[in-house]
């Protein structure tokens, strides 16, 4: 049984359908990239996960239990943090301010403070620092180190390297093995193959609202899944 | 010149009741974007559920907050639940037509109840006694209670918005509800919260009212005008600045009356209105922005 | 291929256009088949169709919430006393006056009123209006906070007359106001009026000044209320300044837009009638009234936003005043 199993899942914004009957499996200690052009419904996929849509409850389970129709207050509680788009932190809010209130769901584990200090260590120096007043990189770092604090056992990434120079997104991406050491299950939703693939194992591509292309990726051929991406 | 002085001390100190009921109304529009037009009659309810104790089991005022401070407390995060967070979002009209109505419900039910006539609350000689301050002026006693009363307020306030876990959590609703959320803050619980911190307060406000002055069922729009000039006058979203805000009025007031009794008021209006002339952001604006 | 033709009347609306003619001929006759509490009642009712269609203008179609369009009822009403009473003009004089002055006041406190958004726009125009109160309450020659009287302005004119004048006037307002907003919505405006209240950044983005559009619907709507503050003093024969700048005449104007329905031409007609019918039933229970209606306006807020002439007008396509486009597979002949 997957840590995370979503099966057709559809999503609508009012009479717009988002997602049509999308099934997608996440496991404990791995990462899954989910690749896909602009307005594919990957950013829809991780928000409609994290409670902002209200599917059936069946169609989506966690560690066995139904949690579709779960507010996000709720999904979070269970160990399902997101990383949003554009990373959202609050600008009122210093630096450790945000990471704290990333730990307001008041789930127990391992990690705190410290260790995501530990993790990105710049975070540290700027800790009293208006969030919003720190470089793009060291925001990412906030916004992942943010949903850390919340212990989850599936965290998912929405475009952390979209914006960032390379060298920034080398470090960020530097610290997601740590964070798969700990069993956690990954989602990574990227526009940059490469970078996507630089850490997955598994490989969903997402077209139109649809899995066009999914699979190991040792498995998959570059050019299957640029077929997929492009839908040529 | 020790007139004016005393005017202006005097001014400072009705300052301070201004900032009570100015607090909650900055609150609620801070954390949830709400303003609240029967605001001042919830005040006015307060003072007539401290009138109620008081008559009831004869003890001071001052002592029925214990009971009417929890009791608003629980009216709000209610009120909040079962009718005001449904009206929430990007239009503007749903909140302010419930609460209009509910303000509309609120004086006339009260003068179904209490009839229209003025009442007011005594605490004794505390009422008129005063403090000489050397040099031929001096202060009353119990406006300087209600202007330490305000102080406290808003010094437990600043202390709960930044130091607490729920401040922070309020703080982070008011800049972004949805990414408020994945933090595992359920929004609609927080602001039943917020709106029962906020009548917490105008409880206060209310009963410091209902003993320095009378009151009757129609007192109450005045007391929701007052708290809004003193909200914009400070500055949008400045605890501090809501004091300074409600001082400004209040001196402006107190000069009014000393000119002339009939324009006291009216003075306090024209303040607000050259403050939104010549300073459209307030006196003390946010400078952090959210 | 199908073909569509695109309309704007409907079958419907033209017969409620000839119904519409036939009852305004039968109001205008009233004064020799009614009685005086009929005549009494039609003229307030006209009255809070004008003043409600005004609060409709400003924010059903042009977004602005306020509470305050009390200042210009009062202004008006003492428009027409300052006319009758030291002007010594005709006190009918004052209908005109009363616009123009609203109007300019409007300009003018708009410089202030506008820096204020959303709510805080509504609170804003509530003080205006309380300083207006304060400043005619103290003014000795108008009868200071007590008001004053204008009957000795309508001696020589009979009460039969006096009456039915008020009556009339209150057909021109009332009909005015519904055939203004009509017109100004069928206009090019209207398109632009709509397109600032759903987004004034797209609005401006097009070209369209929001700053402009709701500056006119402000003027318009003060204008408005300040004819029915006029005709009120005329039909009262009285005006003092806590009631003429109470700030009920907003909770009417707000409640019977809301309760008949925002954004609509006929939701404040259909909502000053539940106001009349509700105020006429409930009258010997003293503020039970302002419960009800407030109660009422509540869940009508709640359960049905777009007011009763939504609820019925989804119901059965109706459509009395057509402001909209419709497209229609076009009929085969």
């Amino acid at each position: 049984m997957s840590l995370l199993e979503v099966n057709s899942l559809s999503a609508f914004y009012g009479d717009f359908q988002a997602l049509f009957d999308v099934d997608f499996r996440a496991e404990a200690g791995r990462a899954t990239a989910i690749i896909g052009a602009n307005g594919a419904g990957k950013s829809t996929f991780l928000r409609a996960v994290a409670g902002f849509q209200s599917p059936p409850d069946e169609a989506i389970r966690f560690d066995g239990e139904a949690i579709g129709a779960l507010k996000p207050s709720r999904v979070v509680g269970r160990g399902v943090a997101l990383v949003p788009e554009g990373r959202r932190l609050f600008p009122s809010l210093s630096v450790e301010e945000n990471l704290k209130i990333g730990g307001y769901c008041g789930r127990r584990g391992g990690w705190t403070l410290e260790r995501v200090y530990g993790l990105f260590p710049v975070l540290q120096e700027r800790r009293d620092a208006p969030a919003t007043a720190l470089s793009g990189g060291q925001q990412q770092m906030v916004a992942i180190g943010r949903a850390l604090m919340g212990n989850p056992r599936l965290l998912m990434c929405d475009e952390i390297s979209l914006g960032l120079a390379p060298i920034v997104i080398r470090d960020i991406y530097a610290a997601l093995p740590a964070i798969l050491s700990e069993g956690v299950a990954l989602v990574i939703v990227e526009q940059d193959i490469g970078q996507a693939l630089s850490v997955a194992e598994d490989v969903y591509c997402f077209q139109g609202g649809r899995v066009t292309l999914q699979g190991k990726a040792s498995d998959l051929s570059r050019d299957a899944i640029s077929a997929a991406y492009f839908g040529v | 010149m020790i007139g004016w002085l005393d005017t202006i001390l005097q001014g400072l100190m009705l300052g301070g009741l201004y900032a009570l009921f100015a607090t909650g109304l900055s609150l609620t529009f801070g954390v949830m974007r709400l303003v609240n037009i029967a605001h001042g009659d919830l005040s006015i309810l307060a003072a007539y559920l401290a009138l109620v104790i008081v008559q009831h089991f004869g003890v001071s005022p001052f002592l029925s907050l214990i009971a009417v401070v929890p009791l608003m407390a629980i009216i709000g995060y209610a009120l909040q639940t079962f009718l005001l967070n449904d009206t929430l979002g990007d239009d503007i009209l749903p909140p302010l037509l419930v609460t209009f109505g509910l303000s509309i419900v609120l004086q006339n039910g009260l003068m179904e109840v209490f009839s229209a006539d003025s009442r007011g609350l005594s605490v004794g000689e505390v009422q008129t006694a005063s403090l000489p301050l050397g040099g031929g002026i001096a202060v009353g006693v119990f406006p300087a209670i209600t202007l330490a009363a305000a102080i406290v307020v808003l010094a437990l306030m600043s202390w709960l918005f930044n130091s607490t876990s729920l401040g922070r959590a309020l703080r982070a609703t008011s800049d972004d509800q949805s990414t408020a959320q994945l933090m595992g803050i359920d929004n609609r619980r927080l602001y039943a919260v917020a709106m029962a911190i906020a009548m917490a307060v105008v409880a206060v406000a209310g009963v410091f009212l209902a003993i320095r002055t009378t009151f009757d069922p129609t007192s109450g729009p005045a007391r929701l005008l007052y708290a809004f000039e003193a909200v914009i006058i400070g500055g949008l979203g400045s605890l501090w600045g809501t004091l300074a805000g409600g001082m400004v009025l209040g001196v402006a007031q107190t000069i009014g009356f000393a000119l002339s009794p009939a324009w006291g008021i009216a003075v306090g209006h024209i303040a607000f209105l050259v403050v939104l002339l010549i300073r459209p952001n307030g006196l003390f604006p946010r400078t952090r922005d959210a | 291929m199908q073909e569509f033709v695109v309309s704007r009347s409907t079958r419907l609306s033209r017969w409620a256009g000839l119904v519409a003619l036939a009852v305004v001929s039968c109001l205008i006759a009233m004064p020799w088949w009614g009685t005086r509490a009929e005549i009494g009642t039609t003229t307030s009712f006209l009255g809070i169709v004008a003043m409600a269609q005004m609060w409709n203008l400003l924010a059903g179609f042009g977004g602005l919430v306020s509470i305050g369009q009390q200042a210009y009822i009062g202004l008006g009403s003492y428009v027409a006393v300052m006319v009758a009473l030291q002007g010594g003009l005709s006190i009918y004089l004052s209908l005109p006056l009363a616009g123009i002055v609203s109007a300019g006041a409007a300009w003018a406190i708009s410089f202030l009123l506008f820096r204020l958004r959303g709510a805080y726009f509504a609170i804003g125009a509530w003080v205006v209006a309380e300083l207006l109160r304060i400043v005619f309450a103290n003014t000795a020659s108008l009868g200071g906070g007590s008001g004053v009287s204008i009957t000795s302005a309508l001696t020589g004119i009979g009460r039969w007359q006096r009456e039915a004048y008020a009556l009339w006037i209150a057909i021109a307002l009332g009909v005015g106001a519904v055939g203004l907003v009509y017109a100004l919505l069928r206009s090019a405006n209207g398109l632009a009026f709509g397109a600032v209240r759903d987004s004034e950044a797209a609005a401006e983005s097009l070209g369209v000044s929001a700053r402009r559009v709701k500056l006119t619907l402000y003027l318009i709507a003060s204008a408005g209320c300040g004819m029915v503050g006029a005709l009120m003093a005329i039909s009262n024969l009285r005006v003092a300044p806590d009631s003429a700048f109470s700030v009920d005449w907003t909770a009417i104007m707000f409640f019977a837009v809301v309760i008949g329905g925002i954004g609509t031409i006929e939701g404040p007609i259909l909502g000053a009638i539940v106001y009349l019918v509700l105020r006429q039933s409930l009258a010997q229970y003293g503020g039970w009234y302002l419960i009800v209606l407030g109660v009422s306006a509540v869940i009508v807020m709640r359960k049905a936003p777009r007011g009763l002439w939504g609820v019925l007008a989804d119901r059965f396509d109706l459509r009395l005043f057509p402001i909209d486009h419709r497209v229609r597979p076009r009929e085969r002949s």
